[in-house]
């Protein structure tokens, strides 16, 4: 027996009182872990996923959405824009390349993008199993949507309309699986890539749903190469979703928004402006939480202070009785300090546990959507202070209690009948 | 001599001095402190521990002055050379029985009795390893006991170790005290006002209110 294992039999000794003390502070903590946690993860991953990309250029609407919906491709796309347009934007000196991209069909709720070559090459993906794709119809799967939905290279499927789960399926022409990306822990995991040519051809049915395409036709349509850079080549007046822009120099960052904002139909928006703007706006929520979790802190460390303070008179006996068998004031107070310093240190692993398991849970409810890439094993040399932190709250609310231990007086103690 | 006082006195603040009797004991000897309540008994014994500071006069155990010890001394020379045996039994409620007088053996550097010996001597053994909240009345005195005796002190000090107990158990209890004191050659000292006590032990002094 020591102090240690002893002041522990004493905490088990009323497993009530302090698995409610512990269970109060690991709760606060656990909110503190999930905002260190998702806080540094989604900053990261928002800024990965933005890398290259000055400039977003959409149909009129809400800046943040066009950010959201074209370069982390969460939100509803504002519109479209005429390709025409486009294309004389993408011969201004100022901008030294542009990846269109055409949006508006999902498969099981991940989102189906076309686009060329050049947005591979943007987040330097590379392929776990085949290639890019060619032809119209070929498409390439992120490493999540292919996990998650089974399909191998040649598998067949067909998307449904609209950007989330449950509208109606294109199924006149299916897309054929030519290539599966390696796991980078961006964007593109979550996506399915194809090229422009396979959007238009898609919602081009549609319309034709009655008018017969000769074999002849067919051929000609869907059999040939797409563009692996720039714009796809046709002579029909076809519309793309939004432009990633890359700049040529800094001066387009002071004259490209400005002049496309008040020149065109469609406007200009900065990704690293948006988030900064999105993280103020969430900013807010997360003060409240912070806030909420030092009140459950604050509450647990005043519980295990009366805990401890309610014990002593309980146990004046007790600790007079360690005096008479040779305990020095000194053993005393140690003891009552490692009372409730196990008992915080208990309450921060379980906490730093939670806060994890949360974002665990988080992750996994949140396949398609930015919590899909959420790491929930990712330890932050952060939640060291968690420990710190949290054993500092141990020693504050015992020390009261323990300096009482402290100047207890046996003989007063003992001789009282 | 073992142990030995010489003109001890002590007062609580604003009140008469105690002027208590000198007491010598070699070892194995025994001894009852004898008075009413409040006549006090209970500081003698406080005196005698070390727990109390005597006003003048010294309390001498094996060679060593106990009063003039200080600090952390005086606590570790109480729980290795003194065991006490309060009126209650007064366990560690959240320990089991050997847990308790493992917790004593922790205070003390100096070797001390077989607990499995220790135990099997008190009729203890069966109760081992159950919570000290399981012990019937008579078992828990014995554990206190136990613990008194757990790092083989030179001096045994019990407090009205019999007031709550029958005729036939309070006369178990002074026999094992003083059986257990004589084996590990130690002086005992029982404080009582109960007079069934001086059939077993003839040696007494008594303690008047002054």
């Amino acid at each position: 027996m020591n102090l240690l294992k002893l002041s522990w039999k004493y905490l088990t000794h009323k497993p009530l009182t302090t698995g409610l003390n512990v269970l109060l502070l690991a709760l606060g903590l656990a909110i503190i872990t999930v905002l260190l946690l998702v806080q540094d993860q989604f900053e990261k991953k928002m800024t990965q996923d933005a890398a290259g990309i000055d400039l977003v250029v959409g149909a009129k609407g809400s800046p943040l959405q066009l950010i959201l919906s074209s370069v982390y491709h969460v939100d509803f796309p504002t519109g479209n824009i005429p390709m025409d347009e486009a294309m004389r934007l993408s011969r201004n000196r100022l901008v030294k390349q542009t990846i269109p991209l055409a949006l508006g069909d999902n498969y099981q709720g991940y989102r189906i993008v076309g686009t060329n070559h050049d947005y591979l090459n943007l987040y330097d993906a590379a392929f776990s199993y085949g290639n890019a794709w060619n032809e119209p119809f070929e498409v390439v799967l992120g490493a999540t949507v292919a996990e998650k939905s089974g399909m191998k290279l040649g598998e067949t499927f067909s998307g449904s309309h609209g950007i989330s789960q449950g509208s109606h399926d294109h199924d006149k022409h299916a897309f054929k699986v030519v290539g599966i990306l390696e796991p980078k822990g961006n964007v593109l995991d979550r996506l399915v890539l194809t090229s422009i040519e396979s959007v238009w051809y898609t919602h081009d049915e549609e319309g034709e749903e009655e008018s017969e395409v000769s074999d002849e036709d067919h051929e000609e349509h869907f059999h040939h190469e797409v563009a692996k850079s720039g714009f796809p080549q046709t002579d029909e007046d076809r519309e793309v979703t939004s432009l990633l822009i890359q700049y040529r120099s800094p001066m387009a960052a002071v004259q490209l928004p400005r002049m496309i904002n008040s020149n065109t139909s469609m406007q200009a928006a900065s990704p690293s402006f948006e988030i900064s703007r999105l993280f103020e706006l969430l900013g807010i929520g997360v003060k409240i939480l912070e806030g909420l979790a030092y009140v459950l802190i604050v509450i647990s460390g005043l519980g295990i202070f009366i805990a401890l303070y309610n014990s002593l008179k309980e146990r004046r006996y007790d600790l007079a009785v360690l005096r008479a068998i040779g305990a020095s004031r000194f053993d005393l107070l140690i003891l009552i300090l490692l009372e409730g310093i196990s008992l915080t240190f208990l309450g921060s692993i379980l906490g730093i546990l939670l806060g994890h398991g949360f974002l665990l849970v988080l992750a996994s409810q949140n396949e398609t959507g930015v919590g899909a890439g959420l790491e929930a094993w990712i330890f932050l040399p952060a939640e060291l202070w968690i420990v710190i932190y949290a054993l500092f709250i141990g020693l504050l609310a015992s020390l009261i209690p323990a300096w009482s231990a402290y100047r207890t007086s046996i003989a007063d103690q003992l001789t009282k009948k | 001599m073992l142990f030995f006082t010489k003109n001890l006195q002590f007062a609580y603040p604003g009140q008469a001095i105690y002027h208590f009797e000198d007491i010598s004991l070699n070892a194995g000897d025994s001894l009852l402190v004898l008075g009413k309540s409040g006549s006090g008994k209970t500081t003698l014994l406080n005196l005698l521990s070390g727990l109390l500071t005597p006003a003048s006069g010294e309390v001498v155990l094996d060679g060593v002055v106990v009063n003039s010890l200080k600090g952390v001394k005086a606590d570790r020379f109480r729980g290795e050379n003194i065991g006490i045996v309060f009126q209650k039994p007064h366990l560690l409620a959240p320990l089991t029985v050997r847990e308790n007088l493992q917790m004593a053996r922790h205070f003390s550097k100096k070797e001390g009795l077989d607990l499995d010996q220790l135990l099997a001597d008190l009729n203890l053994s069966h109760k081992a390893n159950s919570s000290v909240s399981n012990l019937s009345e008579g078992e828990a005195q014995r554990v206190s006991i136990a613990r008194a005796l757990v790092n083989k002190p030179r001096l045994i000090l019990a407090d009205e170790p019999t007031s709550s107990l029958d005729d036939e158990n309070a006369q178990k209890v002074i026999s094992l005290l003083q059986n257990q004191a004589a084996k590990i050659e130690a002086a005992l000292i029982i404080v009582t006002h109960d007079q069934r006590v001086k059939d077993q032990i003839s040696n007494f002094i008594q303690v008047q209110t002054p």
